[in-house]
């Protein structure tokens, strides 16, 4: 057991060595050459910084601009979903995912020996600095990852607003559902200045608001998910005579893809947000 | 009891529940403030909150619970067999198909009353189907069986309808149509079922005296001048009309038309004309009752009705099918 141990305690150290040495000999080896992101976010990170020819594939949600920024750039690329058979005949010698997406891919790709990173959600505007930092090293692209930051924190100084009223915004999706502030959807908001009901209501992680309690909270705006084709009781909700209707309730506006990755595009929608407040204020 | 106390008692049940589901939501209004919301005024929050969710709630509880109570006291007569309710015998699943596959390809969106009418087609469907197959005296066996397979089949197809939809949400949605929920719903849905609900009444309660005649036999009802064939056409319109209108807005909801008539048969003189009044008001109580536990118990969430009204139900559809089997019949 304790030699067990022993020796699986040196095992990171060999490793180490070894590379250093590898590291030396060949120094492309540094950067990989067939990337594959199995998750929306890794994909758009993934694409903003690797080098042509360098990502291979994404996954089948980055074309999908309800949860993609850069849709339009994903249908350059080959799309994958998520499954370890179609990854594996990629032959990709760096895979990238989400830590809670495809579990069971990721699980058997490195059983294979496929190196895998894996990226955690984000919550704040600095997921978005670190996940920059990270896929720049990920991918051997610290150059371009540096570049990328410097302009995401000139722009994001550019947009940080506080005004001196703060709209009351509720973010209600299908299901009733409510984004706290401790989330990229909680963190653009508060940037572009709005405050969030979420912790009014007695939700500051989020939760589930019934449309009773909206209703009652009067909020200045009401934010939704953009819908999906079919049709679903969750998202009829969000038609139901007491939101739409009513001449007291405030407009409701949907939102996009950048609303759901800790990468540079998270600004554009924080850039919508703070046009929208302006327009408030002058139709005030 | 006098058949006329009994309606007065239950008609008054119904009141004072469906005032309790005005007065209880997640929204803390005080009793002063509900009323005056709902009376009087406009554009405040506390009105929208009334006028908006909670009346539409309540009017559709009554609706809803009245129809199924009606349409199982309707079967129940007509079959003479205490085992048959919409749910049971597959008639609220089937109801179910049509509605989601009005909402799935898009024709609701299109035309709302493709909604109740598709939800009333695959009650029509599903009736005929069991009547074929159980014959117009059904027995136990036979009614219950091909309830089952009706059923799973329709059941099966609401699944897999809803899996392959392109709404990630869809999914999730097959646990209403399976147990039926009254959470945000709004005038919109209390217009489109009304109508449909109102015409199975209409033809249900003009059944009162074939089912009466019906208890001493076909050959007797038959001499007593009682059209079989418009009889059984009849219901088969009545209940598709009632459960398709009402599963189209509020999902299945299951053994509120197994629980009153049978609870009331005994109060009534075990007339099945007389029990279809009865389980129309009782079946609204029920329902009224089912909706305010769900949510005392779990405001902050969705609770099926059909969770709590199995709950109670399954237990006495045990009993129903051991006192069957003891029977003989």
């Amino acid at each position: 057991m304790s030699a067990c141990a022993r020796t699986s305690k040196r095992i990171p150290v060999l490793i180490a060595a070894l590379s250093i040495l590898l590291g030396a000999a060949l120094p492309a080896s540094a950067a990989p050459k067939r990337v594959v992101s199995l998750n929306v976010c890794t994909d758009q990170l993934a694409m903003m910084l690797a080098e042509p020819g360098q990502l291979v594939s994404v996954s089948f949600l980055a074309r999908d601009p309800r949860s993609s920024a850069m849709a339009d750039q994903a249908q350059a690329y080959p799309v994958n979903h998520g499954l370890a058979e179609e990854v594996f005949e990629l032959q990709p010698d760096l895979v990238l995912a989400g830590t809670y997406s495809s579990r069971g891919a990721v699980m058997m790709l490195r059983r294979l020996g496929i190196e895998v990173i894996e990226f955690p959600p984000e919550n704040g505007l600095d997921g978005v600095r670190r996940n920059l930092t990270r896929m720049g090293q990920a991918l051997g692209q610290e150059t371009r990852a540096a570049a990328l930051l410097t302009a995401f924190e000139t722009d994001l100084a550019a947009l940080r607003a506080d005004p001196p009223r703060r709209p009351r915004v509720a973010l209600y999706g299908p299901n009733g559902y409510t984004t706290g502030d401790d989330t990229l959807a909680g963190a653009i908001l508060a940037t572009a200045g709005f405050d969030n009901i979420a912790a009014e209501a007695g939700l500051p992680g989020g939760g589930t608001l019934p449309l009773e309690q909206l209703v009652m909270l009067q909020p200045d705006l009401i934010i939704t998910g953009t819908r999906y084709e079919g049709s679903s009781r969750a998202e009829a909700l969000l038609d139901h005579p007491a939101l739409t209707d009513l001449a007291a309730m405030p407009r409701v506006r949907a939102t996009g893809g950048a609303w759901v990755c800790g990468t540079p595009h998270l600004l554009d929608a924080v850039r919508e947000m703070v046009d929208l407040r302006r327009e408030m204020e002058t139709g005030q | 009891m006098r058949y006329g106390a009994l309606l007065i008692l239950l008609s008054g049940l119904v009141a004072l529940l469906f005032c309790a589901s005005l007065l209880i939501g997640p929204a803390a209004l005080g009793f002063g403030e509900s009323v005056q919301a709902l009376l009087s005024g406009k554009g405040e929050a506390a009105v929208l909150v009334m006028r908006e969710i909670r009346l539409p709630r309540a009017l559709l509880g009554v609706m809803l619970g009245a129809s199924l109570g009606l349409s199982g006291a309707a079967m129940q007569g007509y079959l003479r067999n205490p085992l048959a309710e919409p749910g049971l015998i597959g008639v609220s699943s089937s109801a179910a198909l049509g509605a989601v596959l009005a909402l799935q390809t898009g024709l609701a969106a299109a035309f709302a009353l493709a909604l109740p009418l598709m939800a009333l087609a695959g009650a029509v469907i599903s009736v005929l189907l069991l009547l074929m197959l159980a014959g117009p005296r059904g027995s136990s066996l036979t009614l219950i069986l091909a309830g089952i397979a009706v059923s799973a089949f329709a059941g099966a197809l609401t699944s897999l309808v809803l899996n392959l939809s392109p709404n990630p949400y869809a999914a999730a949605e097959i646990v209403f149509w399976m147990l039926g929920s009254l959470s945000d719903r709004s005038f919109t849905h209390v217009w489109l079922a009304l109508p449909f609900m109102a015409a199975g009444a209409a033809l249900l309660a003009t059944l009162a005296r074939g089912l009466d005649a019906l208890t001493l036999g076909e050959d007797a009802a038959q001499a007593l001048g009682i059209s079989l064939s418009r009889l059984r056409l009849v219901l088969v319109a009545g209940v598709a009309a009632s459960i398709g209108a009402g599963v189209a807005v509020a999902g299945a909801v299951g053994f509120i038309g197994l629980v009153v008539p049978h609870l009331l048969r005994p109060l009534v003189g075990a007339r099945p004309g007389r029990l279809l009044a009865a389980s129309a008001l009782g079946g609204a109580a029920m329902l009224l009752a089912a909706d305010i536990a769900v949510r005392l118990i779990t405001p902050d969430r969705d609770l099926k009705l059909g969770v709590l009204t199995a709950l109670v139900g399954a237990p006495l559809f045990l009993h129903l099918i051991y006192k069957t089997r003891r029977e003989g019949l």
